[in-house]
């Protein structure tokens, strides 16, 4: 884990003004100029303001860095060094201004796009993309509507929140398994929104193929205020797990508030929390600690990944899953082109739906695309323990042995 | 519902409602005196705890509670001179130019703020975050109970100011009838700039008794002014005890409702008992007819 001192506002200051000029050039870029050098515009939309708007700069940060490294390299070599150029768009969280970052991008010529993190916002941007048969990328978003539609002009590297869901549900399962049954009742504490609706609503269902009863599922509006009548409410249920599918801030409040409360539960878990990271890990190490998640998650054993997380925290940000599953999309979008050898979007599309592209930086296997959705990609299961994120599963990437039941508060 | 769980959702509402008290006190004096709505509440909330925050981090490490005789101070002066070098200046004596401009600096902090800090969104741990108060069935963290007693303290404090000192009459007189006041000779100019400075100042030290259980963010602020505004009209636009009865009454309403509906139906209270209010006394709980 990074022992970084994390000043915000300065180096991330510096990039900040950097990828404004990456956009005032891209915007100001002459049409003629692409005609000559051919550079490939690529269409960043994330939501840079509003109440996600760190997961949204986070992502921006992977991708930005990534069209970074392409250039360096060399460009797109089949198409004789053609270079990336970033145009970037802010959701703003919300939906219509998504949709309008599209139809922006289309009048500037994207060759594609890369986005949403919000599922509400990359599913109307992508149905938006779809009218031009512009590839769309999506880095983060977890809803698997985004991928159910049948629109061919739409590729998700990372898994969705049923595959997450499947595989939580297993190792939660082996967990408890292991400690003999420790847990037979779990309550859900959900956004209300689709992605943590649905989450909760799938993690639900599948308890029971585990021998965990579902007792209640809570749901809660984003922005919360106040966690303390939900602590209420678990207490007097006293389920043996909480689980959690909540945006970071109210992923962090809710921990805290059930730390504070001394809710008495054999184990926290989590599908794709939004605040497990290691930001949450330091600065609350004791409400983290012991906290298990399945989420997206850089292969340890990656010398690239190790690179990237360098690189980033010495720009003093965090390695959040958001960088490098954008930084990974950019990469499959640059592997596509390569071997399309054209910015076409009929050549882009096909190239990227028999993509083989090998996502170095995560614990995927091979990348098959299959109505969109890449089968090869898969989350890992952490737990915070002394003051660290450990992957406990799947086994041939775990770094420690899973503590469950916790400790209970004395 | 066990009474037990009512006991403690009343415990949490009240607890939450002192926080809602300070932010709409403040809200409240300024709508009193300067018979606007500042629309800053929430930006100018929001960079009260980034003080907070940067405060609390090396080199300094001061707590936030040891902070609030500083933010609060700052808080005031930005007030004042906010209203004294921008807000007063560009209005020209018309409410209206008022409300934009601070409709403005909403946006201009909101978007420094964003710039500055970046949209993550920072805490503090202090040692006793996760301290404990029994209160029969409730369990009540440390920092909320200290937040509560210390916003009903300086709601007391106020109070106090407000009737016992000639600065505190003079802003009554000013709300009452600002003609009048400059009449007698007080210098009315001066009692708003000072109005806005102690509506802002509320908000310094709703700052530091927030920060040691929320977090900050450039759009934290608004998360509990929407409920401020609706704190101000429930208890009657002006008026300082409304402002205190109208936010235990809305944290207590939200408390209950959230346990009993769920906590999205359970929102539902809030605006439910406002239409009520709105319906049997239009002028709130304790404003004037």
């Amino acid at each position: 884990m990074s022992k970084r001192d994390h000043r915000p506002g300065v180096t991330r200051r510096a990039f900040a003004i950097g990828t404004g000029a990456l956009a005032v050039s891209s915007v100001a870029s002459p049409l003629p100029l692409r005609a000559q050098a051919g550079p490939i515009r690529v269409g960043l939309i994330h939501p840079v303001t509003g109440f996600v708007a760190y997961n949204g700069q986070q992502s921006r940060l992977g991708a930005t860095m990534a069209i970074e490294d392409v250039n360096k390299a060399g460009g797109i070599k089949s198409m004789g060094g053609a270079r990336l150029e970033a145009v970037l768009g802010d959701s703003q969280s919300k939906v219509e201004v998504g949709v309008s970052e599209v139809e922006k991008m289309n009048e500037a010529g994207v060759a594609a796009y890369i986005g949403c993190f919000q599922s509400p916002v990359g599913i109307a941007a992508t149905q938006a993309a779809a009218k031009y048969n512009t590839p769309f990328l999506i880095d983060v978003g977890a809803s698997d509507l985004l991928v159910s539609r049948g629109l061919k002009n739409i590729f998700r590297l990372k898994p969705g929140f049923g595959k997450c869901v499947d595989d939580g549900i297993a190792a939660l399962g082996a967990l408890n398994k292991a400690a003999g049954g420790a847990a037979k009742s779990a309550v859900l504490v959900h956004e209300s929104g689709e992605f943590g609706t649905g989450t909760a609503k799938l993690l639900a269902g599948k308890l029971p193929s585990i021998g965990i009863e579902a007792k209640e599922l809570i749901a809660h509006d984003n922005p919360t205020r106040n966690f303390d009548n939900i602590a209420l409410r678990i207490r007097s249920m006293a389920p043996d797990i909480v689980m959690m599918s909540n945006y970071g801030n109210e992923y962090m409040l809710l921990a805290r508030t059930l730390f504070q409360q001394k809710i008495n539960v054999a184990g926290m878990f989590s599908v794709l929390g939004g605040g497990f990271n290691y930001k949450f890990v330091k600065e609350m190490p004791d409400v983290a600690q012991f906290m298990m998640d399945t989420n997206h998650w850089f292969n340890p054993r990656s010398a690239a990944a190790q690179a990237l997380k360098k690189r980033v925290e010495a720009g003093g940000a965090l390695f959040t899953f958001e960088v490098y599953l954008s930084y990974s999309n950019v990469m499959l979008l640059a592997d596509a082109l390569e071997r399309a050898g054209s910015a076409d979007k009929e050549k882009l599309t096909a190239a990227l739906a028999s993509s083989t592209f090998k996502a170095e930086l995560l614990p995927y296997g091979p990348t098959k695309f299959t109505n969109g959705q890449n089968e090869g990609g898969r989350p890992g299961v952490m737990q915070v323990l002394k003051g660290d994120i450990e992957v406990i599963a799947p086994a041939e990437f775990a770094s420690a042995q899973a503590v469950f039941p916790r400790p209970k508060f004395t | 519902m066990s009474p037990d769980i009512i006991f403690a959702g009343v415990v949490n509402g009240l607890m939450a409602g002192g926080i809602y008290v300070l932010v709409a006190t403040g809200l409240t004096l300024i709508y009193g005196v300067l018979h606007i709505i500042n629309f800053a509440h929430g930006s100018l909330l929001m960079l009260a705890m980034y003080a907070v925050f940067f405060l609390f981090r090396p080199p300094l490490g001061l707590d936030p509670y040891l902070a609030l005789p500083l933010v609060t101070a700052g808080a005031f002066l930005m007030g004042y001179v906010l209203y004294r070098g921008v807000i007063g200046r560009l209005s020209h004596g018309r409410d209206e130019n008022i409300l934009l401009i601070t409709l403005g600096l909403s946006i201009v902090a909101d978007n420094v703020a964003l710039f500055l800090f970046t949209g993550d969104t920072q805490t503090i741990g202090v040692a006793y975050a996760g301290n404990y108060i029994s209160l029969g069935p409730a369990l009540v963290p440390l920092p909320k109970l200290i937040s509560f007693g210390a916003s009903m303290l300086i709601c007391a404090l106020l109070g106090l100011f407000m009737s016992q000192t000639d600065m505190g009459k003079a802003i009554r007189a000013v709300a009452k009838e600002r003609q009048g006041a400059r009449l007698v000779g007080i210098d009315v100019e001066n009692i708003f700039a000072v109005s806005y400075g102690i509506g802002i100042a509320c908000l310094g030290a709703a700052a530091c008794l927030l920060m040691p259980f929320f977090y900050v963010s450039p759009s934290s602020g608004h998360v509990f002014v929407l409920i401020a505004f609706t704190t101000v009209v429930l208890g009657g636009m002006g008026s300082f005890g409304g402002a205190l009865a109208g936010g235990l009454i809305i944290g207590v309403v939200e408390s209950l409702a959230g346990l009993q509906f769920g906590e999205q139906l359970g929102q539902l209270g809030i605006p439910l008992v406002f239409i009520l209010i709105l319906l049997l006394r239009p002028t709130g709980l304790f404003g004037r007819q």
